[in-house]
């Protein structure tokens, strides 16, 4: 279930502003890719742009190609529902629906797109899920209480389960530590090891440790000057960028010795 | 090495205490009016407990004569909400998600402009525009809906039935819970509604799965205020409806219940002595309508009340 994703000269625009020019990567899947990059750089806006969830902004809208598998996502006939169902997401801060016990928010996903699901698929469902994110041993006795009276770190996790438990072809995550301690952390650093086997995963982070521990390629983005759109430096192996980069600045960002 | 200052500075607590007792002060005359009105109202009242039959308009006792004021009060207002409230909580949806920012302003302002118009006004319209041509549509009520006790008939001619009186109570009390849905909604967290899209939820569902259950209690609030300002709107109803006192469901003949508000005050200025106290005492049941249904709305809120964790 696991695909890949071929960018080609995408522009993304927030009405008249265009936020991020002629981005054209190949992203592998059954990998991890981590986008890295100063803030406001637009890697955020590309990440969304890859479920068609920067729409969620009025004005915003894209030129070039999105293509997952063959499918292109910005085509005349694709839902952008559609595509969110196919393409999952983790945001920065963890985000558990308020009114939700565990085993509902895992199942929310699963809820819209089948309507009937017989007690023990959902089960199943949510005790697969769990377990793939890592938290079932943790919440398996509270089932049926609030997603939100859980820790950051294991919200953070519940999201994640939510998110797998639909089995999208791709997932996306913006910057899913950033409002986590290192415990935490290194919680779902692992978690993103392990379900690499499975999903294609893209990961936005402004910790460079993390690009360099959890990806295998990584993109470097940066602005040419302050109100320029943000554009793609650098696309390589992660240990190569780390290593060796292709580009100075690429080097300079990641070594601290930027701006 | 100076010493760290730990003197108080007085000048600005002299402000925290005369801002403290003018806030305490605000707090007690609110609650000193609100008991003054009870009091008067009781007072008042309780000669109507032995009123004769003459200064009930013919009924036996008080209770008599206070039912079917109570009866036509609930339901005019409780028509009157379930018309606005459905209503009111799909414009609210529209301003706040569904109509482009450029729409969704004037709509607003137009609604806002709608609890602008006076009573009196709503009652001319009510008389003079919307009964006649309510009128027309009782007629075809009662032809093809007459099996419903409701729709009964005869149909009134003149549209100056409960209904028509029901669906101007509806129009006053939009604004207000149109307003107060459309700021509950528009405060929904976007990291809740983010996350729903991103399961593939359309705009309804997402609308389902976030702001209905993070809007719920405003939204109660929104309802129970509209239903205050349908329990106690005095002039519209006075107006509009032909009221003979009977408690009857048929919601479309020219014979009606009369609700509290209105009986009141096309009685009041020419009662004298019980018949004052009689008026009285059915204002004070009004007040302690009124001081249920929010009482009982506040309970429902607090109840659905979302825990925002962290």
């Amino acid at each position: 279930m696991a695909k890949s994703i071929d960018v080609s000269n995408l522009d993304i625009y927030y009405g008249d502003f265009k936020a991020v020019e002629d981005v054209s990567m190949t992203i592998r899947a059954r990998s991890v890719t981590a986008f890295i990059g100063p803030s406001g750089c637009g890697k955020s806006t590309f990440l969304r742009s890859l479920n068609r969830m920067h729409e969620v902004i009025p004005g915003a809208r894209v030129e070039g190609k999105v293509v997952v598998e063959g499918q292109d996502l910005y085509g005349d006939q694709v839902d952008p529902v559609e595509v969110r169902r196919q393409i999952g997401m983790v945001f920065q801060r963890p985000n558990p629906f308020p009114t939700m016990s565990i085993y509902e928010n895992v199942l929310a996903g699963n809820r819209l797109n089948a309507k009937k699901m017989k007690k023990s698929e959902a089960d199943d469902i949510v005790e697969r899920s769990l377990k793939g994110a890592n938290l079932w041993n943790e919440v398996k006795d509270r089932l049926g209480k609030p997603g939100m009276g859980l820790s950051g770190g294991q919200q953070q996790r519940l999201c994640i389960a939510r998110a797998i438990a639909v089995e999208p072809q791709v997932l996306l995550m913006d910057e899913p530590c950033s409002a986590l301690d290192p415990i935490s952390t290194s919680a779902i650093e692992d978690l993103i090891h392990e379900l690499k086997s499975d999903y294609t995963i893209v990961i936005v982070t402004h910790n460079m440790q993390q690009a360099a521990r959890v990806s295998d390629e990584t993109g470097f983005f940066n602005l040419k000057a302050a109100g320029q759109p943000g554009h793609l430096v650098e696309f390589n192996s992660t240990q190569k960028m780390f290593a060796n980069p292709d580009n100075e600045s690429t080097e300079a960002y990641i070594s601290g010795r930027f701006g | 090495m100076t010493a760290v200052q730990l003197e108080r500075p007085t000048t600005s607590r002299r402000g925290d205490a005369v801002f403290k007792a003018l806030a305490t002060a605000a707090a007690v005359l609110i609650l000193v009016a609100l008991a003054g009105v009870a009091v008067f109202l009781t007072l008042e009242g309780m000669p109507a407990l032995q009123a004769e039959p003459g200064a009930l308009g013919g009924k036996d006792n008080i209770v008599l004569y206070v039912w079917p004021l109570v009866f036509g009060t609930l339901l005019a207002a409780f028509l009157a909400i379930l018309m606005a409230a459905p209503l009111s909580i799909g414009l609210a949806l529209v301003i706040s998600h569904y109509a482009p920012r450029r729409l969704a302003k004037p709509i607003g302002y137009l609604i806002d402009l709608l609890a602008a118009v006076p009573s009196v006004v709503y009652g001319l319209w009510g008389i003079e525009f919307l009964g006649p041509r309510l009128g027309t549509s009782y007629g075809w009520l009662e032809d093809n809906l007459g099996f419903l006790p409701f729709f009964e008939g005869p149909a009134s001619g003149s549209g100056r039935t409960i209904l028509t009186a029901s669906v101007v109570l509806a129009v006053m009390a939009l604004p207000i819970i149109t307003a107060i849905c459309r700021e509950i909604f528009s405060q929904t967290p976007t990291l809740h509604q983010e996350a729903a899209l991103a399961l593939g939820a359309t705009r309804w569902e997402m609308i389902r799965m976030t702001v209905f259950p993070y809007g719920r209690s405003g939204m109660i609030s929104a309802v129970m205020l509209g239903l205050g300002r349908a329990l106690g709107e005095t002039m519209a109803v006075a107006m509009v409806l032909s009221a003979t006192g009977v408690v009857t469901f048929n919601l479309i003949s020219s014979v009606n219940p009369s609700t509290i508000a209105a009986n009141i005050a096309l009685g009041f200025p020419e009662a004298s002595g019980i018949k004052v106290n009689v008026l009285i005492f059915s204002g004070l049941v009004l007040f302690l309508i009124t001081f249920v249904v929010n009482f009982l709305g506040r309970l429902i809120a607090a109840r659905g009340q979302i825990k925002e964790g962290r």
